[in-house]
C-alpha cells in the first residue's frame, strides 16, 4: 500500500505560515530572553509579519492573474481573489491593532509578549478560514482563531470583568463550534464529503430524495457562523465580551473575526450550498431583518461606548449579510468592499476608545467624550469621521459600502429587505449622530477635562482608519473594482 | 448474528448532542457546561465515524482526530479561564458572574 502525500503549493499557504511562524518565533524568543521581551521587539515582529503578508498577497494576486484560482493540499485550501483580498485586509487590521495594543500595554504596564503571540496565532486562524475549502479546515481555522481570542479577552488580569467576559465567550464560542462541526458531520452524511467543491458538485449532479439531513446540516452550520459574526438571535455574548475585553483586543476581534467568519460563510453558502439557494434564502432574510433592526434598536439606549459599538457592529454584520443573501458576483463584491472598509475603521474607532479609556481602561461612558472635539480638535474630528462612515454618510466609505450591498439586494429581487435595512440604518444613525453631537457639545465644567495623550502607534492607526474612511468614500472606484475582480475569480 | 443498523448510532449521537446542548443551556456551573460541550463534540465524533463506516470512506474517520485535538486544546484554554475566574470568586457558577449586565 502506498501513501500519497498531497502536493503543497507553498505560495498559497504562505500568509498562514508567516503568521504562525512569527507567533512561534516570538514564543521561543520570550522563553529565551533573560527578562520579558521588550514591547518594541514584539510589536516590530507583529507589524513586520503583517507587512510581509501584504507583500505576499501582491504576489498571490499576480499568480492569480496568470493562472486563475487554484486549490492545493488535496483541494482543502484555495487561492482565489476573495481569499487574497480578505487575507490582506486581515493583515492590515492585525498590524494596526498591534500598534494600539503596544500603547495600551505600555500605559497599563503589562509585561510580556503574550498579546502579540496570541494575536498572531489568531490571525493565522482567521486567514486559514478565508482560504479553507473544506468544512474541517474551516473548523480548524475557527478554533485557532477563537482559542487565541479567549485568552486575549482574559488578558487584563487586574479586572474581574475581563476573566468573566472570557468565560462567557469561551462557553458560548465552544457551544457554537460544536454546533458548527455537527452541521459539518450531517452535511458529510448527506453528500459524502466535507470538501466544499465536492459537496457543490454532488448537489449539482444529484437530487436528494430526502434532503432532511442536508437541511439540518446546513442550518447548524449557519447557526455556528451566526454566533461568530454575532447575528441576532445569537448575539447575546457580543456586548458583554466587547465591554469586558481590553479595548485593543475588542478592536482586534471586532475586525478580524468578522472578516474570517464572513469569508468562510460566503464560501460555504455560495460555493458549497449555492444549489440550495431557495432553501437558505428565506432563513437569511429573517436573520438579516432581525440582525439589522435589533442591533440598531438596542444600540439606542447604550451609554457605554464599547457596548454601543458592540450593538452597532451587530447592525453592520446584518448589512454585510445582505451581500451574501444576494448570492451573486455583485453581492459578494459588495460584501467584500464592506468588510475591507469596515474592518480598519472599527480598529481605529476602538483605538480612540482605548486612549479615551485612560489608565485602567475604565472611562468608557459616552459622557466622557463631551466636548472632546473642542479640547482636541484632531482627535474629535477623527472620531466624528469614523462614526459618520459607520453611519453611512455621503463622501465616506460607509456610504458606498451600504449603497452597494443594498443595490445588489434590490437587483436580486430583495427591495423589501433593502428597505428594512435602510430603516435600521436610520435608527443606527441617531446613535452615531448623538455621539458626534456630544463630541462638539459645550464642555461641562464639573467633569475632569484633562487632555488625552495619544501615543504614536495609536495615532498611526487612527490616521489609517480615517484615510480609509475618506479615501474610499471620495474615490471608491479602485477598491470596488478590486472587489469585483476578486469575486469574479471566486465564483465558478 | 444480528448487526446493529447505522441509524441507531446516528440516533444515539443525536441524543448525546441534544443532552449536551440542553446541559449548556440549563446548567449553571461553568465546569458542567464545559463537560456538556465535550459531550457535544463526542457526539459529533460518533456521527462522523458512523457515516464514514456506512460510506466506506476514510475521510470521516480522520476528521475525528482533528476534533479530538481541538477538544483537548479547548480543555486547556477553558480550564485556564475557569481557574482565573475561580481565583477571584471562589465559585464556578455563572450566576455569580455579575460584573457584566448580560
Amino acid at each position: 500500500m502506498t501513501l500519497t502525500i498531497p502536493s503543497i503549493h507553498y505560495l498559497v499557504i504562505l500568509p498562514v505560515l508567516i503568521f504562525f511562524g512569527a507567533s512561534l518565533a516570538l514564543l521561543i524568543a520570550s522563553a529565551m530572553w533573560r527578562r520579558s521581551v521588550p514591547l518594541a521587539f514584539s510589536t516590530t515582529v507583529s507589524v513586520a509579519a503583517s507587512l510581509a503578508v501584504v507583500v505576499v498577497s501582491f504576489f498571490q494576486w499576480h499568480c492569480l492573474d496568470k493562472s486563475g484560482a487554484s486549490t492545493t493540499i488535496a483541494h482543502a485550501v484555495v487561492l482565489d481573489g476573495f481569499s487574497v483580498v480578505a487575507t490582506a485586509v486581515i493583515a492590515v487590521c492585525t498590524a494596526l491593532s498591534s500598534l494600539v495594543a503596544r500603547d495600551w500595554l505600555r500605559r497599563e504596564n503589562v509585561r510580556g509578549a503574550e498579546y502579540q503571540i496570541l494575536a498572531l496565532a489568531s490571525t493565522a486562524g482567521a486567514m486559514l478560514m478565508t482560504q479553507a475549502n473544506d468544512l474541517i479546515v474551516i473548523f480548524l481555522g475557527l478554533e485557532i482563531l477563537s482559542l487565541g481570542l479567549y485568552v486575549l479577552v482574559a488578558l487584563d488580569r487586574r479586572k474581574t470583568e475581563s476573566a468573566e467576559a472570557a468565560l462567557k465567550y469561551f462557553i458560548l464560542g465552544g457551544f457554537a463550534s460544536a454546533i458548527f462541526i455537527y452541521g459539518a458531520a450531517l452535511v458529510y452524511g448527506a453528500t459524502g464529503s466535507t470538501n466544499i467543491t465536492t459537496v457543490s458538485y454532488f448537489l449539482g449532479s444529484n437530487v436528494l430524495l430526502k434532503p432532511g439531513l442536508l437541511v439540518a446540516g446546513g442550518a447548524l452550520l449557519l447557526v455556528g457562523f451566526a454566533f461568530k459574526i454575532a447575528a441576532v438571535p445569537f448575539h447575546m455574548w457580543s456586548p458583554d465580551v466587547y465591554e469586558g475585553a481590553p479595548t485593543p483586543v475588542t478592536g482586534f476581534m471586532a475586525s478580524i473575526v468578522k472578516v474570517g467568519a464572513f469569508a468562510a460563510l460566503v464560501r460555504v453558502m455560495i460555493s458549497g450550498l449555492g444549489t440550495q439557494l431557495a432553501t437558505w434564502r428565506p432563513i437569511f432574510w429573517a436573520l438579516i431583518v432581525l440582525t439589522t433592526v435589533v442591533g440598531a434598536a438596542l444600540a439606542v439606549p447604550q451609554r457605554n461606548a464599547k457596548r454601543l459599538l458592540a450593538y452597532s457592529s451587530i447592525n453592520q454584520a446584518g448589512f454585510i449579510l445582505i451581500g451574501v443573501w444576494s448570492a451573486d458576483a455583485r453581492g459578494v463584491a459588495a460584501s467584500l468592499f464592506y468588510l475591507a472598509t469596515y474592518a480598519p475603521v472599527v480598529v481605529a474607532t476602538f483605538a480612540i476608545v482605548s486612549v479615551m479609556g485612560g489608565l485602567g481602561d475604565e472611562r468608557h461612558s459616552i459622557e466622557s467624550y463631551r466636548a472632546l472635539a473642542r479640547r482636541q480638535p484632531w482627535l474629535g474630528a477623527s472620531l466624528a469621521v469614523l462614526l459618520l462612515t459607520q453611519l453611512g454618510a455621503p463622501l465616506t466609505a460607509g456610504f458606498y459600502a451600504k449603497y452597494s450591498v443594498l443595490a445588489s439586494a434590490v437587483d436580486a429581487g430583495g427591495a423589501p429587505l433593502a428597505l428594512i435595512a435602510l430603516l435600521s440604518a436610520a435608527i443606527a444613525a441617531s446613535v452615531y449622530l448623538r455621539w458626534t453631537v456630544v463630541l462638539y457639545a459645550e464642555p461641562d465644567e464639573e467633569l475632569d477635562v484633562s487632555r488625552v495623550v495619544v501615543p504614536t502607534g495609536t495615532r498611526i492607526t487612527i490616521g489609517a482608519g480615517v484615510v480609509v474612511a475618506l479615501l474610499f468614500g471620495v474615490w471608491p472606484g479602485p477598491l470596488a473594482t478590486l472587489a469585483q475582480h476578486a469575486s469574479v475569480y471566486f465564483l465558478p | 448474528m444480528t448487526t446493529i443498523p447505522a441509524s441507531w448510532y446516528l440516533v444515539l449521537a443525536a441524543v448525546l448532542f441534544g443532552i449536551g446542548a440542553f446541559g449548556v443551556l440549563t446548567r449553571r456551573s461553568a465546569l458542567i457546561m464545559f463537560m456538556c460541550i465535550e459531550l457535544m463534540l463526542n457526539a459529533v465524533n460518533l456521527t462522523f465515524v458512523t457515516f464514514a463506516r456506512t460510506m466506506s470512506d476514510i475521510g470521516g474517520q480522520t476528521t475525528v482526530f482533528f476534533i479530538m485535538v481541538v477538544a483537548a486544546a479547548e480543555v486547556t484554554v477553558g480550564l485556564g479561564i475557569v481557574v482565573a475566574v475561580f481565583r477571584r470568586r471562589s465559585s464556578t457558577s455563572v450566576d455569580e458572574l455579575t460584573e457584566l449586565q448580560g
